[in-house]
C-alpha cells in the first residue's frame, strides 16, 4: 500500500505512547485468551477476534477524552478495552456472568460502559452508525463539546444505514467521527468485489465531508488523523470519515470458513504486526528501555489471568434476573 | 373539568406543544414536520414557536431518523420522531426492531431509550397497498417497546404526553381517518397511564373489543342495538403494550360474549391474541364462540369499492353481535 510509519512522534508524550503499547498488548493477550477459552468450551456463543487490528482501536481511543463516546460492533472487544473497560468485566460478559458489562445478557457482541464512554456495541452490520449520529445530535443540542466515534467495518459501508447516517451528520454538522476498519473482507467477500468506490474514503465526497485513508497498522498515524478529526468535530465543523486499512489475523469468527484469503497475504500482513511496529519505534527512538515494555507485558499477563479467574468465579444470571431489564418500570 | 371539543390533530398538537414547553429535552424530527407543520398538520405552528433546532425537518432517511432518535434518547434527550406513514416504518426496520427495543435489555439495563416514534396508518385514504397498512400485531410480537393506539382526541393527547414522559421506547400509532374527528378534551393538563384499557361504553350482553378507528364503529353499532334491546360493552385497549388483560377479562366475565373488530389483517392479528387470552383465561365464562372481524388477508386495494369491502364495518359488526346473541350451546 506504500503507507509508511508516520514520521514524527516527538509531540506525543511518553505517557501516551506507553499507554498505547499497554492497550495494544492488553487487546492482543485478551483475544488470544478468548480463542483458547472458546476452543475449550468455556466461552459460549459467537465471538469475533480483533487480533491484527489493535492499532485502530487504540490509535482512535487515545485521541479521545474519557468523556467522549464510542459505539462499537460485533468485533468489539478491542474497542471496549481501548476505551477503558476493565478486562475483568469484559471477560465476565463473554462468560455470560452477572458481573459482566451487560450483566451476562449481551455476550461477546454487546458491550457497554457509559462511565468510560462506551455507549454500546451493535451486532448488526452498520447498525450503530445512525445511533452514533443521534448521540452526536444530543451533544450538539446540549451544547456539550464531547465527540462521538462510530466504529464499523468495510462491509458496513455498503449498508443504507451508513449512507443515511453520513448524509444526516453532514447536513447537521454533528460532532461524529466515522471510523471504517477496512480489513478487506466482509466475512469472505473482498472489497474489490463489493465496494464500487475506488477507495472507501472516497465515499465521504458524496457527503461533503473529509475522507482520510490511514495505515491502520500504524497506531501513530491513526492517532494523529483521529486528533485532527476530533478537533474539527469539537470546533463544530462536522464529521470526518477515516478509512483505516488493517487486517484480521483470525477468521471472521472462531471457525475457519474456507480458503478465501491467499496464505501469502495473511503472512504478509502478520509481518506488519502493529504491536511490533510500535515496539520497534519506541526502542529505536530510545523512548524507553526494553525492560519497561517487558514489564508492561508481564502486567498484562497477570491482568488477563485475573480477568479469567474473576469471570470463572462469577455467578450466572437466571431468567428472573434478566427479565427485569426489558422495561423501565 | 372544563372541556372543549377539539380535533384529534389539535389534541396531538397540544400534547407536543405542552411537552416541549415543559421539558427542553423534548424535540421533534421527521419528514416535512417543520416549515409546513407536517403533511397531516400534527406539528403545525411548532416550528414557529420552537425553531429549527427543536423541530427538525429531515431527509427521507427513515433509518437515520429512527437511529438518531435512539442515539439522542440514550444521550439524555426526549426525541419524538415522526414516520409519515406506518408503511414507511419498515424502511427503518433494523433500527426499529433490532435496536430500539433491544438496547436497554442487551446492555443489562445500563442504557434507556426514552424515544417516541409517532406514525399513522392511512385508513380510508384510498391510497393503495403502500400507504394504507396497519400491522400492530407484528409490533406487539416484539418485546421492548410500548405501543399506543388512541381512538379519540382525549386519548390521543393523554397518551402522547405519557409516552413522551415514559422512560421506555414507544411506537405511537395514529389513524388518518381519525385526524379530523372532534371530541371533548379538558383545558386542564391530564395524563393517561400506559396499560389501561378504557370501557368506552358499558353494557351487559356482549363485549366488543374494538381497536383504534373501530371504536367509533362499535359505539355507533352499540347505539343502534340498544333500540333492539341488546346491551353492548365497548372495550378500547388504548395501548397494546402494556396490554390490559384485566379489563378485557372482567368485561367478558360480565357479558359472556366477545366480538372483536380491528382494522388490521385477521391472520395472527391483534384479535387473534385477544381471542387466545380469553380462551386461556376466561373460557368457562363464554356463552358463545368468539367472532373476529378484521381486514381481509390481502394487501389493501386501491379501488374504493373493493377497499371498503376489505375492511370490517358497522353492518358486519351488528350481524356478528346478533349472531353471538342468538347462539345456543
Amino acid at each position: 500500500m506504500g503507507l509508511n510509519m508516520s514520521s514524527s512522534i516527538s509531540e506525543i508524550s511518553k505517557e501516551v505512547l506507553l499507554d498505547m503499547y499497554y492497550k495494544m498488548i492488553l487487546i492482543r493477550r485478551f483475544e488470544e485468551k478468548v480463542v483458547e477459552l472458546y476452543r475449550a468450551g468455556e466461552i459460549p456463543g459467537i465471538a469475533h477476534g480483533y487480533i491484527g487490528e489493535e492499532a485502530v482501536a487504540v490509535g482512535v481511543c487515545s485521541a479521545l477524552r474519557k468523556d467522549d463516546y464510542i459505539l462499537s460492533t460485533h468485533r468489539g472487544h478491542g474497542h471496549s478495552l481501548a476505551k477503558g473497560i476493565h478486562p475483568r468485566y469484559l471477560m465476565a460478559e463473554l462468560f455470560g456472568r452477572k458481573t459482566g458489562v451487560c450483566k451476562g445478557i449481551g455476550g461477546s457482541m454487546h458491550s457497554t460502559e457509559p462511565e468510560v464512554g462506551v455507549i454500546f456495541s451493535s451486532a448488526i452490520v452498520g447498525g450503530n452508525i445512525p445511533i452514533a449520529v443521534g448521540v452526536a445530535l444530543a451533544m450538539k443540542m446540549q451544547r456539550r463539546d464531547n465527540v462521538v466515534v462510530s466504529f464499523f467495518g468495510d462491509g458496513a459501508t455498503n449498508t443504507g444505514a451508513f449512507h443515511e447516517a453520513l448524509n444526516l451528520a453532514s447536513i447537521w454538522k454533528l460532532p461524529v467521527i466515522f471510523v471504517c476498519e477496512n480489513n478487506f473482507y466482509a466475512i469472505s467477500t473482498h472489497v474489490s468485489r463489493s465496494v464500487a468506490a475506488k477507495e472507501i474514503a472516497d465515499r465521504a465526497v458524496a457527503y461533503n465531508i473529509p475522507g482520510k485513508v490511514v495505515d491502520g497498522n500504524d497506531v501513530i498515524e491513526v492517532y494523529k488523523t483521529t486528533l485532527e478529526a476530533v478537533e474539527r468535530a469539537r470546533r463544530g465543523e462536522g464529521p470526518t470519515l477515516i478509512e483505516a486499512r488493517t487486517y484480521r489475523w483470525l477468521d471472521h469468527g472462531m471457525y475457519y470458513l474456507g480458503p478465501y484469503r491467499p496464505k501469502e497475504e495473511v503472512e504478509a500482513w502478520k509481518q506488519r504486526c502493529p504491536i511490533k511496529r510500535l515496539k520497534d519505534l519506541l526502542l529505536s527512538k530510545g523512548i524507553v528501555a526494553e525492560d519497561v515494555l517487558v514489564n508492561i507485558e508481564r502486567r498484562v499477563e497477570e491482568e488477563i489471568e485475573d480477568a479469567v479467574k474473576f469471570a470463572r468465579e462469577s455467578e450466572e444470571p437466571d431468567l428472573d434476573f434478566v427479565k427485569q431489564f426489558v422495561y423501565v418500570r | 373539568m372544563a372541556a372543549r371539543e377539539i380535533t384529534y390533530v389539535q389534541a396531538l398538537n397540544e400534547a407536543l406543544r405542552e411537552e416541549m414547553r415543559r421539558d427542553e429535552r423534548v424535540f421533534l424530527m421527521g419528514e416535512d414536520i417543520g416549515i409546513i407543520g407536517g403533511v397531516f398538520k400534527v406539528t403545525q405552528g411548532l416550528y414557529e414557536e420552537f425553531g429549527p433546532e427543536r423541530v427538525r425537518d429531515t431527509p427521507i432517511s427513515e433509518t437515520a431518523i429512527v437511529g438518531a432518535a435512539i442515539g439522542a434518547a440514550i444521550a439524555g434527550m426526549r426525541p419524538v420522531a415522526e414516520i409519515m406513514y406506518m408503511d414507511f416504518l419498515m424502511c427503518a426496520g433494523d433500527q426499529l426492531i433490532n435496536h430500539l427495543p433491544k438496547i436497554r435489555f442487551m446492555t443489562g439495563g445500563k442504557l434507556k431509550v426514552p424515544a417516541v416514534i409517532r406514525t399513522q396508518y392511512g385508513l380510508y385514504r384510498y391510497a393503495a397497498a403502500q400507504h394504507s397498512q396497519f400491522y400492530p400485531a407484528f409490533l406487539m410480537n416484539i418485546p421492548g417497546f410500548y405501543i399506543e393506539v388512541p381512538s379519540t382526541p382525549y386519548d390521543a393527547k393523554g397518551l402522547l404526553k405519557s409516552a413522551i414522559r415514559d422512560e421506555n421506547p414507544d411506537i405511537f400509532i395514529e389513524c388518518a381517518a381519525l385526524y379530523r374527528i372532534k371530541g371533548p378534551v379538558p383545558e386542564e393538563e391530564y395524563l393517561i397511564p400506559l396499560g389501561q384499557a378504557d370501557i368506552k361504553r358499558e353494557g351487559n350482553d356482549v363485549t366488543v373489543f374494538a381497536l383504534s378507528y373501530m371504536v367509533h364503529v362499535a359505539l355507533s353499532a352499540a347505539k343502534k342495538l340498544e333500540a333492539e334491546g341488546i346491551s353492548v360493552e365497548v372495550v378500547d385497549p388504548r395501548t397494546l403494550n402494556p396490554f390490559d388483560k384485566r379489563t378485557l377479562i372482567e368485561s367478558v366475565k360480565k357479558t359472556g360474549r366477545l366480538v372483536i373488530i380491528e382494522p388490521d389483517h385477521k391472520t395472527a392479528g391483534v384479535g387473534a391474541e385477544v381471542a387466545a387470552i380469553v380462551a386461556e383465561e376466561a373460557y368457562e365464562y363464554l356463552n358463545a364462540p368468539v367472532i373476529r372481524l378484521a381486514a381481509e388477508d390481502i394487501p389493501p386495494p386501491f379501488s374504493p369499492k373493493a377497499y371498503n369491502a376489505f375492511l370490517p364495518n358497522e353492518e358486519k359488526l351488528i350481524n356478528a353481535i346478533k349472531k353471538v346473541m342468538k347462539y345456543k350451546r
